[in-house]
């Protein structure tokens, strides 16, 4: 520890830190514009230049270390008179316009202007001006004339982002903040490089001029778009949200916010939306009453399950609905007498159901990985599905942890990946099995007879630190995803490490606490859909996007009796359905999300539901009450979750291990496999409406890839249209080169209508030739 | 596509660095397309960013900072007129009129023929040779007279290396 | 002027082989060092005795900065040559590299014994190609021969040199741009600390001189730090390369003793151009204040006499100005540098400049105020000290210089709207 005095304030600090930490720390604040505390410092703003006694000179704060006994004024005369011109300097060639810029009242600039800024400006020349640029949908650069080169987004992007989007090219009073030949920024973090802007030159391109920062009202909310549990603010103004902001949580999303999270909200107001409760009655819609359409589901289920059987109702619901809204759903099921209830849509395996003792999760906190010093990930699209855990990880990686990728994809994490093993999806357990014959050879002493790849993330995983393996979306959902975690959890206890899932979704693990899966009498999501039933209520669910095999489900739903939909948007359920029961999406109820961490995080609505929508667990409520099931009297979400979680230790639930399974059975496949991923912009309702994301690169309709030589043998070329079939579905698409992929692969997005028309998301699939 | 020139001279330069430092290998890459094609255009710099292994961001920072680089054509010979201090005491401003009289050009320009271009540089490190021009950044003529101008001009039309040291 | 130490080849007509370097006495140093198994200490304490001191314009002493390269350092260290010199006025190092470039090599292969480095880097200004061709043929000669590479003259000491080339961009000459540049990127210096001898090329510990500072160590080693000391003046040690350009008759390097008096280089430099009347010297690169003519006739060039007159030594470029010259234009025209040179990274030298050039524009082009000068000096106090690198400073100084010795000059420009001479 060293002790220094500032402004006369004795400090003890620890050594190392700048004198900026040490005057936040003590809550005295340094001017400052190119510090951030994320970021590398560049001292290049001078803005939070001080008078450290002895030196001759002012120093920057951000990047003077401290030292034993140091004395800092940062009022001093010395220090402001520097304080003030450089403030001088930064306005002589910046618009002075804050009444019409689009930052303004949220202007680090025209904060510290106030305080530091002369009276009338002794600048008599010319103001530079500088190009406005396209770089993309989500983030402005207008106002480029506006930025004071404090290099925050360019370091943003190589440092957390991992990428070079941005620089400052040219030099002097040219330099100029730009993307390489007018590029687009294509980063799934690049939404924050906004907040990071200190002045008007980044904006948000959907916010731009929506309104002023002081007309909006802010309320606290939780990510619906990931599983991570992300902080944010949801800003409104007459009763529509405006706009979303990172709320900073250093164990979650530190300061950042995902591009996803952030820009999602555009899809909330969305022509799509389902305003009014609807019927079908004669093949035709008509707009109802609440009353009547509530009145019509029930009679329709009391009908089913008093005919057919209670089992002859099923129901499905995606994993980011919320913990309310998924236990009065299971609870209302329960109450007629079926067990057929689950949110696991993209699931292909349950065999795990009956071997596993708890609640998947992570298996650590989040803060945790960043402290590994090795870590597996199985089958994930990790940029993509989990942004911000891939920037976490990043971070890790940069200070020295390994990361060793087993999938069968190689997209480009942009950190150093120590070792890979890419391999087609029916080759993924035998690869994870290797692993942990490495593993066991490495412990135990025995000859190494698995493969070079495997002996190498071994040895990566037996460093004897901190180790994780995590299994993502695409371990999840493969057609063997309970040996995969049979395996993941042999390979962390021979690494003396943890092991668990990044859930798919916000609540992917409040879907186990709402016992929102099937008893042992019930179907589970797969079954209920192999073997159609004659009811559904769908929760949240677009059945061609949503689930592991769009082919089946489409079939199950148009060969149902009945299909009550709950959803916040008119969508392909017109054609199966027969009511449409208008809910809201998370912005507009209040509720609860389980983050993949265990956390479980209540937020409120942010604003009115739009139009007659009304939060489902409501609508829930009353169809207990219509069919005079007993416990359907909660007159709030808090008393529907407080019931959901009364009783339950949810740190003691979770749990990823899982009773011995067979790791041998590998079916071996024919033929071309199909790897599918859920595109990042693809994932739920409410991002695919968001117009914005959607006209990203990340948004771009699916393609077919494959490795150039199986291109070869088909006789396509890259850029071709291809009929690409399964089941009794095909779609026709453009063909891509991948190289990076294994053989005997074709990599098809679901989760898109551009693909809907195809089969399991996993599986054989053939391409040709259209 | 570099040629495969370019490749060798840029595989001799990374022999100067450390294996996994290549990027300090750019300037180099950048110079010998520009002594190649002249200028160097941004497709250019994609692949330098693809070969080296580099952001493409990064290689336009570099080209776009080091004055030197000619991101637009600039006559088969540019001829760089250093107007810095000594060399304005030593005449620089007679030594443009010369030139400027000569090619029928300002700075900044090209001949019609594109075979000169002229360009204002600043401080080449060879002042009590003043006043002086570089050609193509590759020979550096100094104590210009108009007699010496008017010689290599026309060594260099007649496709010559142009003056002397 | 006795015989030469940096220039004593030039009287061959190949001055730079190392054929002729070798007949007057090349690598004579760097064999005995290697011979004796020379102490690191002893040579650091050798060239501390001699009073050395950086010749890149800093003035800094050399064993002092020597000494401050971790001994014990496990992993990769480097040594850097400081030859992009595009300071205005100053062009010595560029006839060390024409005309002796193993000088440079030898000293350098000195240090890299003294601070146990394996690679060293010479960094050489865009527009001398011509020089680079030269530095890389010689080389490849010493690598040839031995004085390069591994087991250097036998022994097991290691050490290559590569000569990397800038590209128009002055302020690389500050050494952290130039280890930004070497590494590839844009040369935006760094903030310091931490300094080089620590975090330096690619984050490992580096060492940076000035060309002419690697140059003067053979002679050091061979005869001694004392005797070197011996040929200067006190906190001055040894000989030193002075530029003269502007207006004299015969500009030209010339080598001689630290202290040597002005009158005596303006008279090797055959006097003011055409027999005019001396107005105004700038005595150590364009970044050193200007000094009236008749102060610098009474000065002897060393550290300290110039800068008890106002200025400094700097890198000993001395710009030469006659009767003629308007000191508005020529401050317009240094005004310019600093603001085209500028990196761009920290606020006060990017918008500085540019403000200070446009102010001296206009008071060259008739568009003065009579509050433009106070304005300068104002700026200026605003832009030095409060930058990353002492660009900032540079482009200060001569503003400063100016004003002070011919404040009267830019008045009358201002009211007069042209020029007094
Ligand atoms: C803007 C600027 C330009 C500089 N240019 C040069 C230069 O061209 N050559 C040089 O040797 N030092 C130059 N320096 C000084 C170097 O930063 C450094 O002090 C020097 O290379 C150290 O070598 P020395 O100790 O041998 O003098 C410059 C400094 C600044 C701030
Ligand atoms: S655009 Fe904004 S964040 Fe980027 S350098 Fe300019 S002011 Fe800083
Ligand atoms: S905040 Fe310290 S220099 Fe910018």
């Amino acid at each position: 520890m060293i002790n220094i005095e500032i402004d006369g304030k004795r400090i003890e600090t620890e050594n190392g830190t700048t004198v900026i930490e040490a005057a936040h720390k003590a809550g005295i604040s340094i001017p400052h514009f190119c510090y951030h505390k994320k970021l590398s410092i560049a001292a290049n703003c001078r803005m939070c230049l001080v008078q450290v006694e002895k030196a001759p000179k002012p120093l920057p704060a951000c990047a003077t270390p401290v030292t034993e006994g140091m004395k800092v004024f940062t009022a001093s005369e010395q220090a402001v008179k520097a304080q003030k011109g450089v403030m001088e300097f930064l306005l002589v060639n910046h618009p002075l316009d804050c009444p019409i810029c689009d930052q303004g009242g949220e202007c680090m600039l025209q904060d510290m202007s106030v305080g530091y800024g002369g009276g009338a400006s002794r600048y008599h020349e010319e103001k530079r001006t500088v190009l406005s640029k396209d770089i993309g949908p989500l983030v402005s650069a207008e106002e480029m004339s506006r930025c004071i080169n404090c290099t925050r987004c360019v370091r943003f992007g190589a440092e957390i982002a991992g990428q070079m989007e941005m620089g400052q090219a040219f030099r002097g009073e040219h330099a100029e903040i730009m993307t390489f030949v007018s590029g687009t920024v294509n980063s799934e973090l690049s939404g924050n490089m906004i907040d990071l802007c200190p002045v008007g030159a980044l904006t948000s391109k959907p916010f731009r001029y929506k309104a002023r920062s002081w007309e909006l009202s802010r309320r606290r909310s939780i990510s619906a778009h990931d599983s991570l549990g992300t902080s944010l603010a949801v800003q409104t103004k007459n009763n529509h949200v405006l706009r979303v902001l990172p709320i900073e949580n250093e164990d979650i999303n530190e300061c950042w916010l995902s591009d996803k999270d952030r820009f999602a909200y555009e899809g909330l107001n969305s022509a799509e939306r389902l305003t009014k409760p609807m019927i079908k009655q004669d093949g035709k819609w008509q707009e109802v009453e609440w009353q009547v359409a509530l009145e019509y589901a029930a009679n329709g289920l009391r009908h089913i399950a008093n005919g057919a059987g209670a089992e002859q109702i099923g129901a499905l619901a995606t994993a980011n609905s919320t913990l309310e809204e998924l236990y009065l759903l299971q609870k209302l099921m329960r109450g007629i007498g079926s067990d057929n209830v689950d949110f696991r849509l993209r699931q292909s395996d349950f065999s795990a159901d009956d071997k596993q003792q708890g609640t998947p999760w992570l298996g650590m906190p989040i803060a945790d990985i960043s402290r590994l010093d090795s870590v597996l990930i199985v089958g994930s699209f990790l940029r993509k599905d989990h942004p911000l855990l891939a920037a976490r990880i990043r971070q890790a990686v940069k200070k020295g942890a390994q990361a060793n990728i087993i999938h069968s994809v190689d997209d480009d994490l942009l950190m150093k990946v120590a070792n890979k093993t890419i391999v087609a999806p029916d080759a993924l357990v035998a690869a994870l099995s290797q692993v942990a014959q490495a593993l066991d050879a490495e412990k135990n002493g025995k000859a190494q007879t698995a493969s070079a790849g495997a002996v190498a993330i071994a040895k990566s995983l037996s460093c004897g630190g901190c180790v994780a393996v995590l299994l993502g979306n695409f371990a999840q959902q493969h057609p063997q995803a309970a040996q995969l975690q049979a395996l993941a959890q042999q390979i962390a206890a021979l690494s003396n490490g943890k092991f668990g899932f990044i859930g798919e979704a916000a609540n992917s693990v409040g879907g186990y606490l709402a016992h929102a899966t099937p008893g042992t009498k019930g179907l589970n999501a797969a079954s209920m859909l192999a073997t159609p039933r004659k009811a559904y209520v769908l929760l949240n669910v677009e059945a061609e996007l949503d689930t592991a095999n769009p082919q089946q489900a489409i079939a199950a739903m148009q060969s149902a009796d009945l299909v009550i939909a709950m959803s916040a948007y008119k969508h392909h359920a017109t054609s199966y359905a027969d009511v449409l029961l208008p809910i809201a999406p998370f912005t507009e109820t209040s509720g609860t999300f389980v983050s993949t961490e265990g956390r479980v995080q209540s937020f409120k609505g942010a604003v009115k539901p739009l139009g007659e929508a009304r939060p489902a667990w409501k609508v829930l409520r009353v169809l207990g009450n219509l069919l005079k099931i007993s416990g359907f009297d909660q007159d709030t979400s808090e008393a529907v979750r407080d019931e959901a979680l009364k009783g339950v230790d949810v740190a003691a639930k979770l749990s990823n291990t899982i009773s011995a399974i067979d790791t041998n059975a590998v079916s071996a496949a024919g033929g071309l496999q199909r790897v599918s991923d859920v595109p990042i912009y693809a994932t739920d309702a409410v991002v695919r409406r968001s117009a914005p994301l959607q006209a990203t690169v990340d948004a771009a309709t699916p393609q077919a890839w494959l490795h150039s030589e199986e291109l070869k043998k088909l006789g396509v070329q890259v850029g071709a249209t291809v009929k690409v079939s399964q089941g009794q579905g095909s779609v026709s698409i453009a063909a891509a080169a991948d190289d990076k992929l294994p053989r005997g692969v074709v990599r098809v997005a679901a989760g898109h209508a551009a693909t809907a028309a195809l089969g399991a998301m996993f599986g054989t699939i053939t391409v040709e030739r259209a | 596509m570099l040629s495969d020139q370019i490749q060798a001279n840029i595989e001799r330069e990374l022999k100067k660095y450390p294996a996994d430092q290549r990027q300090s290998a750019v300037m180099a890459a950048l110079r010998f397309v520009q002594d190649e094609k002249g200028w160097i255009a941004p497709e250019d710099m994609a692949d330098i960013a693809a070969y080296i292994g580099m952001p493409q961001m990064a290689v336009f920072e570099v080209a776009t900072f080091y004055h030197m680089y000619k991101l637009k054509p600039m006559g088969e010979y540019t001829l760089t007129v250093c107007t810095n201090l000594s060399c304005q005491l030593s005449g620089v401003n007679e030594t443009l009129l010369h030139l400027k009289n000569k090619l029928g050009i300002g700075l900044g320009e090209i001949t019609a023929d594109g075979k000169f271009g002229l360009r204002e540089g600043e401080c080449m490190g060879a002042c009590v040779d003043a006043p002086m021009f570089t050609i193509n950044n590759k020979k550096l003529c100094g104590r210009l007279t108009g007699e010496k101008i008017d010689q290599i001009l026309a060594e260099l039309s007649a496709g010559g290396q142009g003056g002397k040291q | 002027m006795s015989t030469p130490i940096i220039f004593n080849t030039l009287h061959f007509d190949q001055p730079w082989t190392l054929e002729n370097y070798l007949k007057v006495g090349g690598y004579k140093a760097l064999r005995k060092v290697l011979a004796e198994k020379m102490l690191p200490e002893a040579i650091i304490a050798e060239v501390k005795a001699s009073g050395l001191r950086g010749r890149g314009g800093a003035g800094f002493p050399t064993g002092l900065k020597w000494s401050f390269m971790p001994r014990n350092y496990q992993g990769d260290k480097y040594l850097v040559c400081n030859s992009d010199e595009g300071e205005p006025g100053t062009c010595k190092d560029r006839d060390i590299l024409r005309y002796n470039p193993h000088m440079l090599i030898e000293g350098m292969a000195i240090a890299a014994y003294t601070m146990s480095v394996k690679t060293g880097y010479n960094y050489i200004h865009g527009e001398i190609f011509e020089a680079y061709e030269r530095m890389e043929a010689a080389c490849e000669e010493a690598r040839k021969a031995g004085y390069l590479g591994q087991n250097i003259l036998g022994s097991d000491f290691e050490f290559d040199l590569h000569n990397h080339l800038g590209y128009g961009a002055y302020v690389c000459g500050e050494e952290t741009a130039l280890l930004e540049s070497i590494e590839g990127k844009k040369g935006q210096p760094r903030f310091k600390p931490p300094f080089p001898a620590t975090f330096g090329l690619y984050g490992k510990p580096t060492t940076i001189n000035n060309t002419e500072t690697f140059a003067s160590i053979p002679y050091i080693i061979n005869n001694g730090g004392q005797q070197f000391a011996d040929l200067g003046v006190p906190n001055s040690g040894g000989i030193k390369l002075f530029s003269v350009s502007g207006h004299v008759n015969n500009p030209g390097n010339f080598e001689v003793p630290m202290g040597t008096p002005f009158k005596t280089l303006l008279e090797m430099a055959g006097g003011v151009r055409g027999g005019n009347k001396l107005k105004a010297v700038i005595p150590g690169g364009s970044s050193m204040p200007v000094l009236p003519g008749e102060i610098m006739m009474d000065l002897n060039m060393d550290f300290d006499s110039i800068q008890k007159a106002g200025s400094y030594l700097g890198t000993g470029a001395i710009i030469v100005m006659d009767e003629t010259t308007c000191m508005v234009k020529a401050l317009e025209r240094l005004s310019y540098f600093y603001f085209e040179e500028s990196c761009g990274q920290c606020t006060p030298c990017r918008e500085g400049t540019g403000w200070l050039y446009r102010i001296v524009h206009r008071i060259e082009h008739g568009e003065g105020r009579p509050e433009d000068l106070d304005l300068l000096l104002d700026l200026c106090n605003n832009i030095a000290g409060r930058t990353i690198c002492a660009l900032g400073d540079a482009a200060a100084w001569p503003v400063q210089g100016f004003l002070k010795h011919y404040r009267k000059e830019f008045e009358y420009h201002i009211e007069h709207k042209r020029c007094l001479v």
